[in-house]
């Protein structure tokens, strides 16, 4: 098929602006693939599985901007090719124009002309993003670390250095927090408020701050530490710099403790650490089996807002709610129950090993992004999903196309997923997943489609549209994702009704 | 960790631009950084450079 490329020098873009253009230039009619990528020696390998680039061009460097473009025609992909380095050369023309908006080219400039800066964001390339946390933090700046393929030494040498310095290092790989009110990356637009949250990922903490907005409460400070922090190597540093810190916060009242749960050698430390805790805490570990511990996201929501209010929380037997066993059934086409599985697509990591761990106990073996279960969870944000294609959070098409895959398979009875809402996330990811279902349903055969949404009311998609959106698509939409996850193990097991579940 | 209890949030972002947007939406003062890779992108030179750095400080 007709190829077309071109090499922008010197002409650096981050990957999401990237993708965003790639995607708008792949909508033009007769155009079948782009790539829109910096010249990096992995781009480059991506671009050649594509078919996008031949083996002996290695015509550009990780500072230059590639552009290739296949399509019916020669000339329908030079067009495309032109409009590409069109936009690019506009936007990037009215970004240096604009004299209003000061736009240093590195940390130190920065900080000449806004000196009272207190907190860097970084999300620069894995390879960089240590050096640029370490200058951040010998700046005396707290550091929101988003940038993945931070090697773990260079995680704990930030992190001693941070606590050192009395300063917060959220992260690696942090995709939430909530500072002084403001949300910093995919946060969801929640009330400032009393409860101080620490957690490990972004997903987590935005689906407890969510429900916790829902039921009229608000964050005063969420931290994340980053997926590695209690783990044996990383040892909690950050997970118990980040309670002392709440400790002293006086607008903090309660804290909620959101992760997978510590290492075996961390844990004492944690638990010593909690004892001598004044405030009220909720620990939610998902995965570990403690009474005292919150089993579930919901739970742990749930468990705040009853002890804000001075009451306790029981978690409810979700199977044995009435009506339940109706409601299944009126969605259960013929078949689901007793050969169909479960499978799990997911944009939020916490969201689906929440899931998996449900799942485990209801049905018995579920397996982690492959294929080999009747049940299976992809967590389509994990990095094997998001080589050379946009997180489904920004993108909600990658997982549309997975979704029309996905039901042409015969084992697949339920399809779970989740919808993230918020700030950074795409404006309407309801809408390309609501059409795929659409197509699928065309198509004859299909499995039951069950979804929760995390997202508040003042998050910039309208919630009860997307809400809607999907319940006229067919999809089940349930409170939150262990209950979603519980109807989907109701629907292939029928049986989990009759004995009121787990 | 005075420095976030007692001033407003003040950010510099370095990367995404698009979360640098979301926090004027929140009205949070930011600059954003035109980051780009340094020495050109080339891992070697990046080494050199970082080396020199270290010893300077």
């Amino acid at each position: 098929m007709p190829l077309a490329r071109a090499v922008l020098p010197s002409f650096y873009q981050d990957s999401v602006k990237l993708m965003r253009l790639a995607r708008e230039i792949g909508e033009k009619p007769g155009v079948s693939e782009v790539a829109a990528l910096m010249g990096t020696p992995a781009n480059h390998e991506i671009m050649l599985q594509a078919g996008l680039a031949e083996e002996s061009e290695v015509d550009a460097g990780p500072n230059d901007l590639v552009l290739a473009v296949e399509a019916d025609t020669q000339e329908l992909a030079y067009e495309a090719i032109e409009e590409a380095r069109a936009f690019l050369t506009q936007a990037r023309a009215e970004g240096d124009g604009g004299a209003s908006d000061f736009s240093p080219s590195s940390l130190a400039g920065a900080l000449a002309g806004a000196p009272e800066s207190n907190l860097a964001m970084i999300s620069v390339p894995g390879a960089y993003a240590a050096k640029e946390a370490m200058d951040a933090l010998r700046s005396g700046l707290h550091v929101f670390l988003f940038s993945d393929n931070v090697s773990v030494d260079d995680e704990v040498a930030l992190k001693r250095e941070a606590i050192e310095r009395d300063l917060l290092l959220m992260g690696p790989d942090c995709g939430t927090a909530y500072i002084a009110g403001a949300g910093l990356g995919f946060a969801n637009a929640v009330k400032p408020g009393r409860v101080g949250c620490i957690a490990a990922s972004g997903t987590g903490l935005q689906a407890v701050a969510a429900q916790l907005d829902a039921l009229g409460e608000g964050i005063s400070h969420g931290i994340g530490v980053g997926g590695r922090d209690l783990s044996a190597e990383v040892g909690g540093l950050m997970t118990l710099h980040a309670l002392d810190f709440l400790s002293g916060d006086p607008e903090t009242e309660l804290v909620a403790l959101i992760s997978k749960p510590p290492d075996a050698e961390v844990l004492p430390g944690i638990e010593e650490a909690l004892e001598n805790f004044a405030k009220p805490h909720v620990v939610c570990f998902l995965g570990a089996e403690n009474p005292g511990w919150a089993e579930t996201l919901e739970d742990a929501g749930h468990a705040v807002a009853a002890l804000l209010k001075g009451e306790s929380s029981e978690p409810e037997n979700f199977f044995a709610q009435t009506g339940l066993k109706e409601k299944i059934a009126s969605v259960r086409p013929e078949g689901v129950a007793g050969s169909g599985g479960v499978l799990g697509l997911f944009s939020g990591g916490t969201l689906a090993h929440e899931s998996r761990l449900i799942l485990e106990g209801l049905l018995g073996d579920v397996s982690w992004n492959e294929d080999a279960d009747r049940h299976r969870i992809l967590d389509l944000g994990d990095d094997r999903y998001t080589v050379g294609r946009p997180h489904p959070m920004i993108d909600p098409e990658s997982r549309a196309e997975i979704i029309a895959q996905s039901v042409a398979d015969d084992g697949v009875g339920v399809v779970l997923f989740d919808l993230m809402l918020g700030r950074v996330s795409a404006r309407d990811p309801a809408g390309p997943l609501a059409r795929a279902i659409r197509e699928a349903r065309g198509k004859g055969r299909s499995p039951v489609f069950v979804a929760s949404v995390v997202g508040t009311a003042d998050d910039p998609q309208d919630m009860d549209e997307q809400v809607r959106i999907l319940e006229d698509a067919g999809v089940v939409v349930l409170p939150s994702n262990a209950q979603a996850t519980r109807f989907a193990a109701a629907l292939v097991k029928p049986e989990l009704l009759e004995g009121g579940g787990s | 960790m005075k420095n976030l209890r007692q001033k407003p949030l003040q950010v510099v972002n370095l990367g995404l631009e698009i979360f640098a947007d979301e926090l004027k939406d929140q009205n949070v003062a930011v600059t954003h950084v035109r980051w780009r890779p340094p020495a050109g992108g080339k891992p070697h030179l990046h080494e050199i450079l970082e080396k020199l750095e270290e010893l300077d400080r």
